[in-house]
């Protein structure tokens, strides 16, 4: 069993072998997610039970709370490629750091877009240099840094571990950007909005909170082998196994 | 060991003492940034000392940034960073040793001033002495991250924007805990937890950016 699993992930590190894997697994991810996208958004949408003080407006949160969790998520699955990169010297991991910085910016951006849309009717502002709010800008700009380096750099290889270093050096920073921004902000004013902090949540407004968490997942696994396939072919276009598929003749 | 640190530190500085304007220029940029800060407002010294300390931590911030390129650039581009690659001593103390020499002739002089562009703030004495205090512990770190975003860069032909965009969002605790710490100052509070938390962050940047930026100089050799 265990020897099947390596075997699986060494043939994954090859990639004629990952293109065609991955081909096979994209349409399931992608379906997955939509449905239960469907599931959950009706459910959180239509069916979750109206908030008391919030009213419907809190129903965002099945759109700004995975998409937040998300962003958080999705830097550290760059950074673990990037490590396996680094370490091991893989061009499929430096495939995935690289291509998993798109796809993290854009749900931070979300949770950022839909978090100041939600603002606006509870707080009464679009921004508030709020913990949470100021250290989910910093994480958009990091994923932008890494953007720009892979950007600037014209060797494929040597962006992938370039970006692999910056994905760890932010890392083992975001920890400290968080609770810097955090315990800044507790130690000089408090709180100064209520934030969505109460650890009991209605189970029915939880669900499908979680279902979406989990869509999001599946969705963001299926985007991101999406745009490693369009990387990979990229950088091996001119290699054999590359010019034999057969959507290339 | 401690040779290798020696020599090098030894040689950026002569380095740095025969450029001497270019030393000078970093400065000036600094008291210049941070003094055209009251021309461009409604001068009131209560403004002033709110706004004090922040615009000159941001002052100090944009110094590193642009001063910092200069670490590695002419070494990477002589030949002689690919030398101290190749040298059988690790790596990372050549790198410690660079950034402490950067640090000495850029961070050391900003903390040294500084003091002079609180009085143009209206700032009193202790809020003085704090600012200076922050600096002291928190210009080291930016030197110290700087240098992963530079060697990062270095490889590249036009790489001040991209440097730029990689390491100013990492400095985003230390301007916090740095301005901020002098607020609270002001305020009359205690100030030695924030005080604490810088240098546990110094302490941390010490241990793990010199490490972080010998492996990046190596991507950058490689190219």
């Amino acid at each position: 069993m265990f020897r099947a699993l390596v075997n699986f992930y060494h043939r994954l590190g090859s990639p004629p072998h990952f293109y065609r894997i991955s081909g096979k697994w994209i349409p399931w991810l992608i379906g997955i997610a939509l449905v239960m996208i469907a599931i959950g958004w009706t459910w959180g949408l239509i069916f979750a039970p109206t908030d008391y003080e919030q009213g419907d407006a809190y129903r965002i949160i099945y759109i700004h709370v995975p998409a937040a969790w998300l962003s958080m998520f999705a830097y550290v699955c760059m950074a673990a490629a990037g490590a396996m990169g680094l370490i091991w010297r893989m061009k499929m991991a430096e495939v995935m750091a690289v291509t998993a910085a798109p796809i993290g910016a854009g749900f931070t951006f979300l949770a950022l877009a839909s978090g100041s849309i939600w603002g606006k009717p509870m707080w009464g502002t679009w921004w508030v240099w709020d913990a949470r709010l100021t250290s989910e800008l910093v994480l958009l700009f990091l994923y932008l840094g890494v953007i720009a380096l892979d950007n600037a750099i014209e060797d494929r290889r040597i962006a992938g571990r370039a970006v692999g270093i910056l994905a760890l050096v932010g890392v083992v920073n975001i920890p400290i950007i968080h609770y810097s921004v955090q315990w800044w902000y507790t130690l000089h004013q408090g709180p100064t909005v209520t934030k969505f902090s109460s650890p009991s949540i209605y189970w029915s407004m939880l669900v499908p909170l979680l279902i979406m968490g989990i869509a999001f997942m599946i969705f963001f696994a299926g985007a991101w082998l999406m745009r490693a396939r369009n990387e990979l072919l990229r950088r091996e276009a001119s290699k054999r196994w590359a010019r034999e598929l057969p959507e290339a003749s | 060991m401690i040779e290798v640190i020696w020599a090098t530190l030894r040689r950026d500085l002569l380095l740095a003492v025969r450029n001497r304007t270019e030393v000078a220029n970093r400065l000036l940029f600094f008291v210049l940034v941070a003094a055209v800060f009251p021309l461009g407002l409604d001068v009131e010294k209560g403004l002033l000392q709110a706004i004090g300390p922040s615009v000159v931590w941001v002052s100090a911030l944009l110094a590193t940034v642009l001063s910092v390129d200069s670490l590695f650039r002419t070494d990477f581009e002589d030949g002689s960073l690919e030398q101290m690659a190749l040298s059988p001593q690790p790596l990372t103390l050549v790198v410690l040793a660079k950034v402490l020499a950067h640090w000495l002739v850029t961070g050391l002089p900003l903390v040294v001033i500084s003091p002079l562009l609180a009085l143009l703030f209206n700032l009193p004495g202790t809020d003085m002495a704090v600012l200076a205090g922050t600096l002291l512990l928190g210009t080291p770190v930016l030197s110290l991250l700087g240098a992963v975003g530079v060697a990062l860069t270095v490889g590249l032909r036009r790489g001040g924007v991209v440097l730029t965009l990689l390491v100013l969002p990492l400095y985003v605790p230390v301007l916090v805990f740095g301005a901020n710490t002098v607020h609270l100052a002001a305020a009359g509070a205690d100030t030695s937890a924030p005080f604490y938390i810088l240098g546990a962050m110094l302490a941390l940047a010490v241990t793990l950016a010199p490490a972080a930026t010998a492996a990046a100089l190596r991507i950058s050799l490689n190219g």
